[in-house]
């Protein structure tokens, strides 16, 4: 694949030339039509739950972390509003014949902050820097999964981070060589761990490079003032490359602890973006039609079932599993509790993740009615329940209210359904995954977010050497398919058969899809609705008047 | 009482020992750790990060590392949770603004409280008495996590009048919801114990003679009963101005100030045991401090107290 530049060059440098006031006027990016609101009010304001753990880029492994890096700097390759790929720093890329060499080409127009160019060295540096245990990034894992050639070896100071296989060959080609063919390795270039990051202030400042005055950054905004659990500022950049198509001026995160109060202060027009807390979709969607808004969002909700030594003997009995599975209706889960325009899952994968198609499951065609007979079928099978042999299990989660509320609902819908007990036990977050991660648990729920837009990110995790597989699922037949999907043009049908295989096994059982359920100033435009990562990048949004 | 003071500041300095050698203990026995994620890391990345921040060390070195390093070089490390910084700049930011709202709290919570419990004392059982009672037992019961959210639906939302959260370096706007939030109960506690103790002064013997003297009203109150009411008051305030002053999760929860006080909280949630080190021997040093303050005021208060 190879993108074209959307822009011409000599156009972009025109509009510089003319100064910001027609650059914003003439913006690429606005909808014909829409009239754009006065430059002082190009602005935009967001929430965030908590201070941001890091800005540097090679060190961020969290998404508002990733939020604020798309906007301080730019990787190799962007997505646009419906998450496909558009150039970046890059204005495209080429892959060799045996697919393990990636040529990315450099645009010769990308500049730092400073004014200095953006080059293949700077990708260099910072890829080396991510993967050097010197740098001691927890992200350094993401290099790992982008499969490099010796990054594992680097990872592990087996080797220096210089043989790490990406090189500049010149100012403007970067090359980076796998150690296996990766079909979806363009898709992992817009995470921040791979954007460059600048040598020389790193040098001078060192870890205090991300400080406001001191931070160079590459994207379309420059760090101007941060307060630690108060805000984040940052205004733009007048040495982007794609300065003169960017609108919104100045970018504010607000660290806003309790959604409800951030919700509060953006109905007083505090703010232009925040989440909705659980419950109150309905009631806003009703009251502010065009802000209250709700996305499909590449998360999924599930329970794992313990299936290592340590868990219940009844729960090695797949029927038990697939009964359990069977009697949780989820549509009373998803329009009764959470009302946020969530989906009911029934594939671990998230429905909307490209290139997948979901299998056509028995259980997606049954009423619940249905469901609940053949649930109590096999547990009648299996011996358990009413009528056999007492069960009682109990569900763990970290403590929230959100999935207290799930944890009760679905414990009731088998005391009815099946005659099952259930205790509920809730955790604090660190102390919850320190026993998942145990299998010190009988069912314990989990959420698993996409870190790319491929049903990979998240059926790797039924993968038997899976770090994150907590049921302890072992099935060679998936690790084959998920082996053999690494290599395949057509990777899909592996996927499809994943699924397959998991509705058979219930290792561990979908509940719901996430959604990304928000309020958003509807006098901005161009948000990446259709992104299911919510990706997003404010150089392409703005606000009308 | 100059050799009293030295006296328990050389006290101090074990008690912040042992407190720090507690704090370790109990961060050591909570399950999990600081790069226990969602996604836990490979075993060898993980060694490595812990190799990086000394954890790999057996406990005991840990401990005297880190006091080695806070004693010598007054270095608290650098934060485990937020990476940018380290713990000095985390208190040498969060502190400033918890002190300047805990500050203001307490001298709005002293000066309505002592005023409320004087009149109430002065007119009791009258309805002024009742409206001061009224006033203290109502923001007693009124937690500050329901005040705060209340409070910038009126002043926010409704009337538009002040900026629902942020700091901005302490501007007065920014200032006045959260001292509200964090001075209401604090001064319902002070309006109570100064009126009973204002009560109890004003039936004393020393007052009745006063009174039969013929001494002003407003004279016996400021300079007869004022001074011994204040003894119960200060011995509440004491520990008051510390825990104002070292900061409130609340406030810094629902006003997005910036203080230490959501820090301490969530550095125990992230096992961020750097920072919560750090914070610890911040509130504990503190602690001392002012407890040594109010006992050196105590003598100056009432000259029954020697030491």
């Amino acid at each position: 694949m190879f993108i074209k530049p959307t822009m011409m060059a000599s156009a972009a440098a025109l509009l510089l030339a003319l100064g910001p006031t027609f650059a914003v006027a003439e913006s690429s990016h606005v909808a014909a039509g829409d009239v754009l609101a006065p430059a002082d009010q190009q602005t935009f304001v967001s929430r965030e739950l908590d201070e941001f753990p890091s800005i540097d880029p090679n060190l961020i492994q969290d998404v508002s972390g990733n939020d604020v890096a798309r906007q301080l700097f730019e990787g190799l390759m962007n997505q646009d509003d419906k998450g496909n790929l558009v150039p970046g720093v890059a204005t495209g890329f080429d892959v060799s014949a045996d697919k393990m060499t990636y040529t990315f080409h450099l645009r010769d127009d990308a500049k730092w902050s400073d004014g200095s160019p953006v080059t293949a060295k700077d990708f260099v540096y910072s890829w080396q820097r991510a993967a050097d245990p010197a740098t001691a990034s927890e992200y350094a894992w993401y290099m790992s999964l982008m499969g490099i050639a010796n990054v594992d070896d680097v990872i592990d100071g087996k080797q220096p981070p210089s043989a790490l296989a990406v090189a500049a060959p010149d100012d403007h080609t970067f090359v980076v060589t796998l150690s296996q063919p990766l079909p979806y390795f363009p898709q992992m270039v817009v995470n921040a761990v791979t954007f460059p990051v600048p040598q020389k202030a790193i040098e001078q400042y060192g870890a205090d490079w991300t400080k406001p005055g001191n931070m160079i950054s590459n994207g379309a905004y420059m760090l101007t003032e941060r307060v630690p659990q108060e805000k984040l500022v940052m205004e733009r950049n007048p040495n982007y490359w794609d300065n003169a198509n960017t609108v919104i001026n100045k970018v504010t995160y607000l660290i806003i602890n309790d959604e409800n109060q951030a919700l509060t202060r953006y109905l007083a027009g505090e703010l232009d973006k925040t989440e909705i807390p659980t419950g109150q979709y309905p009631r806003l969607k009703e009251e502010y039609p065009t802000q209250a808004q709700s996305f499909p969002l590449l998360c999924t909700y599930y329970y794992n079932f313990n299936l290592s030594d340590s868990g219940p003997e009844a729960l090695k009995d797949v029927r038990v599993r697939e009964a359990l599975s069977l009697a949780v209706n989820r549509d009373v889960i998803v329009n009764n509790i959470l009302q946020g325009g969530q989906k009911p899952a029934y594939t671990f994968t998230h429905w909307a993740t490209a290139g997948f198609e979901a299998p056509d499951l028995p259980i997606m065609d049954m009423t619940q009615d249905e469901r609940n007979a053949k649930a109590q079928e096999l547990m009648k099978e299996a011996g358990y329940g009413t009528g056999g042999k007492p069960l009682s299990l109990e569900i763990l989660y970290n403590t929230s209210d959100a999935h207290k509320a799930l944890a009760v609902a679905i414990g009731q819908m088998w005391k009815q359904t099946l005659g099952i007990d259930t205790s509920l036990k809730n955790e604090e977050w660190k102390t919850f995954l320190d026993d998942r991660g145990k299998q010190n648990y009988e069912i314990a729920r989990g959420g698993w977010c996409g870190d790319y837009n491929e049903p990979s990110t998240f059926l790797d995790l039924m993968t038997s050497t899976s770090g994150y597989n907590d049921a302890k699922y072992e099935n060679p037949k998936v690790d084959a398919l998920m082996k053999d999907a690494r290599l395949a043009d057509n990777p899909e049908a592996d996927y499809t058969q994943v699924e397959q295989i998991i509705a058979q096994d219930v290792p561990v059982f979908p509940v719901y899809a996430y959604a990304s359920v928000k309020m958003l100033n509807d006098k901005i435009h161009n948000w990446p609705v259709d992104n299911v990562q919510q990706n997003y990048y404010v150089k392409d949004i703005y606000k009308v008047q | 009482m100059f050799s009293y003071i030295v006296r328990r500041i050389a006290v101090a300095i074990p008690t912040l020992l042992i407190l720090v050698v507690i704090s370790f203990i109990l961060m050591f026995a909570a399950p999990g750790g600081p790069f226990t994620s969602e996604r836990p890391l490979p075993p060898d990345l993980l060694a490595n990060i812990n190799a990086k921040y000394g954890l790999d060390k057996p406990y005991w070195y840990q401990i005297i590392h880190y006091i080695w390093n806070v004693v010598a070089h007054f270095d608290f490390g650098a934060s485990f949770k937020y990476k940018d910084q380290t713990v000095a700049d985390i208190i040498k930011q969060g502190f400033p603004v918890t002190l300047t709202y805990g500050f203001w709290s307490f001298v709005v919570a002293v000066l309505v409280g002592v005023s409320l419990g004087v009149v109430a004392a002065i007119r009791q059982n009258t309805w002024l008495d009742y409206l001061a009672v009224g006033i203290s037992v109502g923001a007693q019961a009124l937690p500050n996590f329901v005040l705060a959210p209340m409070l910038v639906l009126v002043f926010t939302l409704w009337l538009g009048w002040l900026p629902g959260g942020g700091w901005n370096g302490g501007q007065w706007p920014y200032l006045i919801m959260p001292v509200i939030a964090l001075s209401t109960s604090y001064m319902a506690s002070i309006a109570r114990i100064t009126r009973s103790s204002m009560l109890e002064v004003l039936n004393a013997g020393f007052i009745r003679t006063a009174k039969a003297k013929g001494l002003p009203m407003r004279r016996i109150i400021w300079r007869h009963a004022m001074k011994p009411t204040m003894l119960p008051v200060l011995s509440y305030l004491g520990p008051a101005f510390v825990g104002m002053i070292t900061g409130s999760v609340v406030v810094d929860v629902y006003f997005s100030t910036g203080g230490i006080g959501l820090f301490f909280v969530n550095s125990a949630f992230n096992r961020d045991y750097s920072t919560m080190m750090g914070i610890t021997i911040l509130v504990g040093a503190l602690t001392i401090l002012f407890s040594l303050v109010v006992d050196v005021l105590y003598a100056w208060i009432d000259p029954k107290i020697r030491y």
